[in-house]
C-alpha cells in the first residue's frame, strides 16, 4: 500500500498538477454548486428506450472538475473498487486534455464508459470524497466526470489502446464475459498473458448485455468497449459453455495455466407461492433477456415478450427497477412496483429510485404477494397481496417485514415480474469435482488472491459474492488478475 | 458459425439435419440437447440431439416445423450455416442395466429416443420401442430403431401403418405381456402426458424428457420452469428428463402455450415474406 501512495504522491507533485492546483483558490472551488446531470424528460422517456442521462457537456465536466481540491490524501481513490486514480483523471479534464483523462481511467478499468453510467458512486467514491466526509457539501460528481471522459474518446474515434508488456505465451482462460470476466481479461492481457474468454451466450458482455436495460446502458457502448478488449489481443469464444462443451481438464490439456471463473448468477429465485408457475410470471433474468439481449420489443426479431396494461415487478433491487422502468417503456399503465419492505430498506441505488419515480412508476412499499390466479389457458389475471409492517431488525440489520394478517387485497396483472435475487450459476460448480463451495453454492475463495481450493481456479464476481454491482465483479476480477499472475510466476514457471 | 451438412426431409413438416458442431459431437451423451439461434433476429429454441459423428464432428438434429424458427430452418440447405449452436446442455440420461426397458416415442420425439434407445440396448437391456404418429408418413427413424430394439411396435392414429391406435395401447400391449423394469418416453406433452398414466397404473419408472420453451438453457433465465412433485425444477439443468409420474403436464403445457398468439401472429407474417 505504501508505494501505491507514494506513486499518487509524485504522480500529484507533478507542474501541470501544482499549477493547476494553485490557478484557483480553494475557497472558489468549494463555492461552486456541482453541475448536474441532463436528464431525458420523465414523460417522454418513459416511452422511449433512449439514455436517461445525457452526459455533461465539455464546459460542465470543465466546471465539475474546478471543484475537486486534488486532496494530498484522495479518499476518493480507497473508495473505488477497481482504485482508479481520480483526482488525476479529473484535473486532466480541468486541464482540457480529456482524452488523457481517459487514459488515466483505463489504466485501472477496462469499462469507464460502463462504470460511468451504472456504478453505485453515492456509496463508493462520492461517498468517501473529502467534499461529503469533512465539508458534508454534495461530492464532485465522480461518476458523471468519468463518463464524460470515456464518452469523450469514444466519440472523437482516438481510443488509446493500453501499453502490452511482452507477450509470454502464457495461455489464460476466463470463463464468462460479464464485468468481472472483462476486468479480469483487461489486466491479464495488459501483463502479457494469451487471454481467452469463453461465453455461454452468443454474445460477449453477460448482464451489461443481458440484464441493464438501454436506457441504462446502451450495448454500443458495452460492444466499444470489448472491442477495445479484443484489439489489445484477448479472444472471445462465444457459445463455449465450460464444463458443458469442454471440460476444464480438456482446456488445461489444450494448455490454458490458470482459469479465472467469473460465470456470474444463475438460477432465478421464486417465492414458491400458489400459481406462481402461470403463464406471464417471469424472472427478471428471462425478463430482461427476452427484451434486452433477444430484442422482444423489436417487432423485426422472433423472440417474444408479453406487454400489458397492469405489469407488477416484486422486489426492491437494482433489477428490479431496471424491470418496471422497462414495463414502462413497453406501455403499461401501471407498472407497479411491490416491495415487503420500506424505501429506507431498497437496495436499489437513489437514482434509480428517482428516476422510476419521475417515469410514473408506481411504488407498492410493504406489500407482498401470496398467490396469484389464471385463467382457463394459464395466463395470470390477478395477484393477491398482503400488508406488512416493521419489526426488529434481522440478520442483514434492516427491519424484518412482518405480514399483517387478514390485510390481503386483489390487483389485476397481466404481467408479473419477480425480482427477488438469483443463486449463482451451477454449471461450473457441477462440472468441477473438489470445487470447495459454501452452502449457499458460492465458490469459496481467498479474499486477497481470489484463488479457490484447486490452485489454478480463481474466481470472482456473482459466482463468488451471489449478487452483488458490476464494479464489486469488476474489482474480484482486478484481484483475481494480480492473483493469477502471482500464481504462475511464483508456481508455475519455476 | 455451424455449417449444414446434410438435410433430408422425412415428410413435408419434419426434416432431419446433420449439421458441424465438432465440440460438441465429442461432448454429447444421449439426453443432451443444444441451443440454437438460426440468424442475428433470431430467437432462442433448445432442441435435442438425435445422434452425432465425432469423425465428421457433426450433430444430428430433427426438427418439425412448429413456427417461424423451424419454419425458417427446414427452408434452409445443405451448405447454409446457423449462426449459433451452443451445448450440449442438459443431464445426460442415466443408463444402467435394469432388465426389460419400453422406450416410447412420439412425433418428432423419436429423434431424440433414439440414442437412449441405443444406450439401453449397448448396455445390455431388453428394449422394446413403441413408435406412435398420426399417419405412416409421420414414422420417422424406424429402421435406425428396429436396428436397437428387440422389439418394435408402430401405432398409427389412422391405421395407415403399423397397428391402428394411440401409443398407450401399444405400450400396455406390451406391459400385461410381460415384466417391463423401465419406461422412457418422449413425444407432444400431451402424449406423455397418457404415457405417464399408463405407466403409472402399472407402476413402472418412467422418464419422461421435456421440451418447454428455453431462452438461454443454461439456468439463468427460468423459462424452462415446471412442477414436478410439487416442486419448481429447472428442465434445462435439473433436466430435461424427470420422473414422469411427478411432472405437471396441465401446467406445462399451459406454458408450451405461453407465446401461442405471438406465435401464431410472427407464423403468418413470416408466410407472407416468403411466399
Amino acid at each position: 500500500m505504501e508505494n501505491i501512495a507514494e506513486y499518487l504522491k509524485e504522480e500529484r507533485s507533478q507542474p501541470w498538477r501544482d499549477e493547476l492546483r494553485k490557478s484557483m483558490k480553494a475557497k472558489e472551488r468549494t463555492s461552486i454548486e456541482r453541475v448536474h446531470m441532463p436528464e431525458q424528460d420523465p414523460v417522454e422517456r418513459s416511452h422511449n428506450y433512449l439514455e436517461v442521462n445525457l452526459g455533461l457537456t465539455e464546459e460542465m465536466a470543465i466546471t465539475e472538475a474546478h471543484r475537486c481540491l486534488d486532496c494530498p490524501d484522495p479518499t476518493c481513490i480507497s473508495g473505488c473498487p477497481v482504485n482508479i486514480n481520480i483526482p488525476k483523471f479529473i484535473k486532466k479534464i480541468e486541464a482540457h486534455d480529456f482524452l488523457g483523462a481517459a487514459k488515466v481511467l483505463k489504466e485501472t478499468n477496462a469499462l469507464p464508459a460502463v462504470c460511468g453510467r451504472v456504478c453505485p458512486q453515492e456509496v463508493q467514491c462520492e461517498n468517501s470524497c473529502f467534499y461529503t466526509v469533512k465539508l458534508k457539501k454534495t461530492p464532485i460528481a465522480i461518476g458523471n466526470l468519468e463518463r464524460f471522459a470515456a464518452d469523450y474518446e469514444r466519440n472523437s474515434g482516438k481510443i488509446s489502446v493500453p501499453e502490452i508488456a511482452e507477450h509470454n505465451n502464457t495461455k489464460v482462460a476466463v470463463i464468462g464475459s460479464g464485468p468481472a470476466g472483462l476486468a479480469a481479461c483487461g489486466d491479464l492481457i495488459k501483463m502479457g498473458y494469451d487471454v481467452t474468454v469463453f461465453e455461454a451466450l452468443h454474445d460477449v458482455g453477460g448482464v451489461l448485455k443481458y440484464g441493464i436495460p438501454e436506457y441504462r446502458l446502451p450495448n454500443e457502448i458495452v460492444d466499444v468497449e470489448i472491442e477495445n478488449l479484443r484489439k489489445m489481443g484477448v479472444k472471445f469464444h462465444t457459445n463455449f459453455i465450460v464444463g458443458k462443451t469442454a471440460s476444464l481438464d480438456m482446456l488445461r490439456e489444450q494448455g490454458y495455466t490458470a482459469f479465472f471463473v467469473g460465470s456470474g448468477a444463475g438460477l432465478p429465485r421464486f417465492m414458491n407461492i400458489p400459481g406462481e408457475n402461470s403463464v406471464g410470471i417471469y424472472s427478471s433474468n428471462e425478463y430482461l433477456t427476452r427484451i434486452n439481449l433477444m430484442h422482444a420489443t423489436d417487432p423485426d426479431y422472433d423472440t417474444p415478450v408479453h406487454d400489458g396494461k397492469t405489469v407488477a415487478i416484486i422486489g426492491g433491487g437494482n433489477t428490479a427497477m431496471d424491470s418496471v422502468r422497462t414495463a414502462k417503456r413497453m406501455g403499461a399503465k401501471r407498472a407497479i412496483l411491490i416491495y415487503r419492505r420500506s424505501e429506507a430498506e431498497m437496495p436499489a441505488r437513489m437514482e434509480e429510485v428517482k428516476h422510476a419515480k419521475e417515469e410514473g412508476i408506481e411504488f407498492m412499499t410493504l406489500h407482498n404477494p401470496v398467490s396469484y390466479e389464471a385463467d382457463e389457458k394459464g395466463r395470470v389475471t390477478k395477484m393477491v397481496v398482503q400488508k406488512m409492517e416493521l419489526g426488529e431488525p434481522d440478520a442483514s440489520g434492516r427491519r424484518r417485514p412482518i405480514p399483517i394478517e387478514g390485510s390481503e387485497f386483489e390487483i389485476e396483472v397481466d404481467v408479473v415480474v419477480v425480482a427477488i435475487g438469483v443463486s449463482p450459476n451451477p454449471l461450473i460448480p457441477h462440472a468441477v469435482p473438489g470445487l470447495e463451495m459454501s452452502r449457499w453454492g458460492t465458490i469459496i475463495v481467498d479474499k486477497e488472491t481470489m484463488q479457490s481450493s484447486i490452485p489454478d481456479i480463481f474466481a470472482g464476481g456473482d459466482i463468488v459474492r451471489g449478487g452483488a454491482t458490476v464494479i464489486l465483479a469488476m474489482g474480484d476480477g482486478r484481484r483475481a488478475a494480480a492473483g493469477i499472475h502471482k500464481y504462475i510466476t511464483e508456481k508455475v514457471k519455476k | 458459425m455451424n455449417k449444414i451438412i446434410e438435410k433430408e426431409l422425412f415428410s413435408e413438416n419434419v426434416c432431419r439435419f446433420v449439421v458441424e458442431a465438432p465440440e460438441i459431437a465429442i461432448a454429447r451423451k444421449p439426453g443432451n440437447f443444444i441451443i440454437l439461434r438460426l440468424d442475428k433476429k433470431g430467437e432462442r429454441i433448445p432442441l435435442t440431439i438425435a445422434s452425432a459423428d465425432t469423425e465428421k464432428g457433426t450433430i444430428t438434429l430433427v426438427v418439425q416445423r412448429v413456427g417461424v424458427t423451424t419454419a425458417k430452418m427446414l427452408n434452409m440447405n445443405e451448405g447454409d450455416s446457423i449462426l449459433d449452436i451452443a451445448g450440449p446442455l442438459g443431464k445426460p440420461t442415466h443408463i444402467e442395466k435394469v432388465g426389460t426397458v419400453l422406450c416410447a416415442g412420439g412425433g418428432v420425439g423419436v429423434a431424440p429416443l433414439l440414442p437412449i434407445v441405443e444406450g439401453f440396448k449397448n448396455a445390455g437391456n431388453r428394449v422394446i420401442t413403441v413408435l406412435a404418429a398420426r399417419s405412416k408418413d409421420l414414422i420417422i427413424l424406424e429402421k435406425e430403431m428396429r436396428e436397437f430394439s428387440d422389439e418394435l411396435i408402430v401405432m398409427t392414429d389412422d391405421g395407415s401403418y403399423g397397428k391402428k391406435g394411440l401409443v398407450t395401447q401399444g405400450m400396455e400391449e406390451v406391459i400385461t405381456r410381460e415384466k417391463v423394469d423401465l419406461s422412457v418416453v418422449i413425444g407432444p406433452a400431451i402424449m406423455m402426458k397418457f404415457a405417464a398414466l399408463t405407466t403409472k397404473k402399472y407402476n413402472i419408472k418412467t422418464y419422461a424428457s421435456l421440451n418447454t420453451i428455453m431462452v438461454d438453457g443454461t439456468g439463468m433465465c427460468g423459462a424452462c420452469r415446471v412442477s414436478v412433485g410439487g416442486k419448481t425444477r429447472f428442465v434445462c439443468i435439473d433436466g430435461p428428463e424427470f420422473d414422469a409420474h411427478e411432472v405437471d403436464f396441465d401446467e406445462m403445457m399451459q406454458r408450451l402455450g405461453a407465446f401461442k398468439e405471438q406465435e401464431t401472429e410472427a407464423y403468418e407474417r413470416y408466410l407472407k415474406t416468403v411466399s
